[in-house]
């Protein structure tokens, strides 16, 4: 039988559709199967109340790669940004501390609680920066690949070597600091104060199983430096319309180069002939074949659901299952008929931004001791967005969308994870309970409310174990590691089939560049 | 010393940064905060509110009111309909660009022009044998500007105008708050835009209803440095910045045709006699030496740039305004950027320029000159169509 497609992309999340864009730009003929009726994955949106358009899962977007904006001109195809203006702290004592993009504003915000770390912020936001344009290289570009001989691998190495060299030794010092020690040890570095080092500490456990002590978190800390909005490293934006106007942008980019691209069109397995890939098998047997077959899925659904273990030898499926996974975080979406009205400050210009409910480290290890004992924390961290401040499309006049990413929710919890249905409404209460402490009649005014454990990431969106990453973002599972050593380059051992999405380098976060590197890496070495 | 316009006790009060400018004669608003972002993306995405008081403005009334503005502009305003707005420009017996703006018909005899400059004692030169009073009324009429896409909803709101039914340049008496205003779907970002007129004894409370509605709409109060980023957007021209008024200059090569200023669009040539009209036939026979067109500068070129020196790519988030030299690949000026700005939503370095024929033409790759750590270099720039942001909602 003639293969019609030159390529398949299981799954249209964000980086499937990357991926089938830049490949259809190549001139492929590409074909895109979307399990859901929508298409986006982990950044999508939708309308679950009328006139409210949630962005269901991810809520801001800083990695998203500035360069596959241009190339496939996002903006063109509907991609708006606008940027957040601020991350507000709420304090339960009623005090509050809010950081600006107006420097000054924040060193006076952060000095009422310490005037020396107020001063050392912008030095330490310099030198984040500097590590960041560093990161920059390594996540522009494929896993430089350590243990090759090649000498076009050996260039890179030596390249890249050269320029952590010219970081200066302070930084690469710093580099290495970042590998290894937790998020709290390095801000230590830097600040005194609590009420600065917890919100900044959050961005180091953020979709992991790990707390602000647990070694290790400071690189996750980076991840979340690296994103770049208009030239300025570390800035957030939201997505005019939800995060699913960013996969839609992506989306119409790749029709416009040809690709085809089919929702409530899941795939059941890979169809595997003489150890090659050959094409997919949808649940009624029907197959459809291509010269080459990407997986837009987690690893370990890539592998254990689409390929099967008896495809595979053994030495790759342990290294598969011990690919960490381990979803930790939730999300409650609700609709309020009001702007939230936060005891510690009035007015709504503190609401422009993120909001993060993470009042000490204390509170951050207690809510990870929860959870390490299989519950979800009783007053977990949140970050809060209420996008229809800034963005009226997606809420009625007057009506708002809040946001909120929770951590910890253990995927496995004590009961076992297929217990989370029953524990959904506690879990949802639990969060508004957390968030009334803040803003005391939040209850009254909400219309409507989604809860999602990672039980439901897993089921409806595919995250197995709920990991909003595709596998945690942890030292050993990044670069040439990701996800297993030897099979960082987009590539698998099965023949013809290659993987493109947040499990392989450089991970997860709206960032696209999982997907455009493999499709660039397949057009460069034939693959497609 | 500039005058307050009668928005002033509300622009004051919440313009925090006090970061104001001389805007003909005015105190205008560059940005309320220490930063104008919030401003220039409720411009895109809500709805920004400025005022425009200083723009001037004549009220032209009389019999012959029709045919002394068309004996006055480039466009036959013979044909304006009652209750529309047209843009267009006038030009000297040279066909030199004097000033653009807008004319409005009221009725068959009374008419509105909007100008940046002052035009009195022109349009006065120009008006023996017409029966025609022209009265400036710059100083008694204010003026704000509502643009974004909230905008409709926010006025819907605020007055009682039939706003569903009043399209792209036309305007409308309403009432907002018992007192009469004048409506004009007009504006300077190429968005979904309004212009609201009134006297200036209505002003403040004219502000008061507008904020007022627009609460949950996301209005925000905007000023200059917002505007500037977006009409970069829109490709349109400014006076003063992109062309200079023929009637300031001391040179030729400073003055400009309509059709250098790719305003020839707004000519009308084969009717009555016009003032400039036999110098316009004949630049319209010759084709212009120059023409003012988009650019879209390189974003790759300009990056390695900053890279070469360790750094990441800077961009300047405010719109600039001093000229730049803009070459041809093998290094001849063919002509110059007068204004530019990087575009938020677009995600593009843009600039507004003035090139020689046949460089001119879009798709043309040129170069611009860039300064990059204290360095002159230059990185290549394609002619592009303006405008550069067109939302369908700006006609809608
Ligand atoms: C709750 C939550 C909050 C987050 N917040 C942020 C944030 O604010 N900012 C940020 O940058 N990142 C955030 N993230 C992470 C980010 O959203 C993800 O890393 C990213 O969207 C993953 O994109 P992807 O294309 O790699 O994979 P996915 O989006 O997971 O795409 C995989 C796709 O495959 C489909 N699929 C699964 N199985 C099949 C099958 N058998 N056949 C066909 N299709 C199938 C799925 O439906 C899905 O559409 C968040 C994630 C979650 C879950």
């Amino acid at each position: 039988m003639a293969n019609t497609y030159d390529a398949i992309i299981i799954g249209g999340g964000h980086n499937g559709l990357v991926c089938a864009a830049y490949l259809a730009k190549a001139g492929r003929k590409v074909l895109v199967l979307e399990r859901r009726h929508v298409l986006g994955g982990a950044a999508v949106t939708e309308e679950l109340h009328p006139g409210f358009h949630f962005s269901v899962c991810s809520y801001v977007v800083s990695l998203f790669r500035p360069h596959i904006i241009r190339e496939l001109e996002l903006a063109k195809h509907g991609l708006e940004l606008i940027p957040l203006e601020s991350s507000f702290l709420p304090l339960p004592d009623g005090d509050s501390l809010c950081r600006w993009s107006d420097s000054h504003r924040t060193r006076r915000e952060i000095s009422r609680f310490s005037a020396k770390d107020a001063e050392i912020y912008p030095e330490f936001g310099l030198a984040m920066s500097k590590m960041a344009q560093f990161a920059k290289q390594i996540i522009d570009n494929p896993a430089p690949d350590p243990a090759s001989m090649k000498p076009s691998e050996l260039m890179r190495l030596l390249r890249l070597t050269k320029e952590f060299r010219g970081l200066g030794s302070d930084l690469m010092h710093m580099q290495m600091q970042l590998m290894t020690m937790s998020a709290l040890e390095f801000l230590d570095l830097w600040f005194e104060s609590e009420v600065l080092k917890a919100p900044m500490s959050v961005s180091g456990i953020i979709g992991t199983f790990l707390g602000v002590r647990s070694p290790g978190t400071a690189y996750v800390l980076l991840h979340h430096y690296m994103g770049e909005i208009d030239g300025a490293f570390r800035s957030w934006g939201f997505s005019k319309g939800g995060t699913g106007t960013i996969s839609l942008a992506i989306a119409n980019a790749a029709r416009a180069h040809g690709a085809e691209i089919r929702t409530e069109s899941p795939v059941d397995h890979v169809l595997i002939e003489h150890g090659q890939a050959v094409g997919v098998v949808m649940p009624n047997g029907d197959e459809i074949r291509a010269k080459t077959i990407v997986s837009g899925l987690d690893p370990n659904r890539t592998f254990l659901k689409m390929v099967g273990e008896s495809n595979l030898d053994d030495d790759f499926v342990t290294q598969i299952k011990r690919f960490k996974l381990r979803g930790s975080s939730g999300k409650v979406n609700l609709a309020v008929d009001r702007l939230p009205e936060f005891s510690c400050r009035s007015g709504s210009e503190h609401l422009r931004g993120d909001v993060a409910i993470c009042p000490g480290i204390d509170y951050l290890e207690k809510a990870y001791d929860e959870a390490k004992y299989g519950d979800f924390s009783r007053r977990p961290y949140i970050n809060m967005v209420v996008p229809s401040v800034v963005d009226p499309t997606v809420a009625p006049p007057g009506k708002h969308i809040i946001s909120c990413f929770v951590q910890y929710a253990p995927y496995n919890i004590k009961e076992g994870a297929e217990h989370w249905p029953e524990r959904r409404e506690a879990f949802g209460e639990t969060v508004i309970d957390t968030l009334e402490e803040y803003i005391p009649n939040l209850r009254e005014t909400i219309l409507f409310k989604q809860v999602l454990t990672p039980w439901d990431l897993e089921q409806e969106f595919g995250l197995t174990e709920g990991n909003i990453f595709h596998g945690e973002l942890s030292p050993e599972q990044l670069l040439f590691q990701r996800p297993t050593s030897g099979w960082a380059k987009y590539r698998t051992p099965v023949k013809n089939l290659w993987m493109c999405a947040s499990g392989t380098h450089p991970g997860g976060g709206i960032m696209g560049a999982p997907g455009e590197l493999a499709a660039k890496m397949m057009l460069k070495t034939g693959g497609v | 010393m500039p005058i307050p316009s009668p928005f002033h006790p509300r622009t004051f009060e919440l313009c925090t940064s006090l970061h104001f400018k001389d805007w003909a004669g005015y105190h205008a608003v560059c940005r309320y905060d220490t930063y104008h972002e919030r401003e220039y993306f409720a411009f895109r995405h809500a709805s920004g509110m400025i005022d425009v008081t200083p723009l001037f403005k004549y009220d032209i009334m009389g019999p012959d009111a029709e045919a002394f503005l068309s004996h006055v502009m480039v466009k036959n305003i013979a044909k304006l309909k009652h209750d529309q707005v047209t843009y267009c420009c006038w030009c000297d017996q040279r066909g030199k660009l004097i000033d653009e703006g807008t004319v409005w018909r009221f009725d068959d005899n009374t008419f509105r022009v909007t100008a940046a400059e002052p035009s009195l004692s022109w349009f006065d030169r120009n008006k023996r044998g017409y029966d025609v009073s022209i009265v400036d009324v710059t100083e008694q009429i204010a003026a704000v500007s509502l643009q974004g896409p909230t905008s409709r909803d926010i006025l819907k709101l605020a007055s009682d105008a039939d706003l569903d039914n009043l399209k792209f340049f036309r305007m409308t008496p309403a009432t907002i708050d018992g007192f009469d205003v004048v409506i004009t779907r007009t504006g300077y970002t190429g968005d979904l835009v309004y212009e609201i007129w009134t006297p200036n004894k209505h002003a403040c409370v004219l502000w008061d209803a507008l904020m007022d509605a627009g609460k949950t709409y996301g209005i925000e109060p905007a000023g200059l440095d917002a505007m500037d980023i977006t009409r970069v957007e829109a490709g349109f021209i400014m006076n003063g910045v992109d062309y200079y008024s023929a009637n300031h200059c001391l040179i030729e090569n400073r003055m400009s045709t309509p059709y250098e200023a790719a305003l020839g669009w707004t000519v009308n040539l084969k009717r009555e006699p016009f003032v400039g009209q036999e110098a316009l036939i004949r630049e319209k026979e010759q084709g212009p030496d120059r023409e003012f067109v988009g650019l879209v500068l390189d974003w790759d070129e300009y990056e390695a740039l900053q890279a070469a020196w360790g750094l990441p790519p800077e961009i300047c988030n405010e719109a600039w305004r001093d000229p730049r030299p803009i070459y041809t690949p093998d290094g001849r000026q063919v002509g110059y950027a007068t204004s530019g700005a990087w575009s938020p939503t677009l995600k593009q370095n843009l600039a507004l320029a003035t090139i020689n024929t046949p460089f001119s033409a879009i798709g043309t790759e040129l170069r611009i000159e860039v300064t990059v750590e204290y360095e002159r270099k230059t990185i290549k720039a394609m002619v592009s169509d303006k405008p550069f942001f067109d939302p369908p909602r700006k006609r809608s």
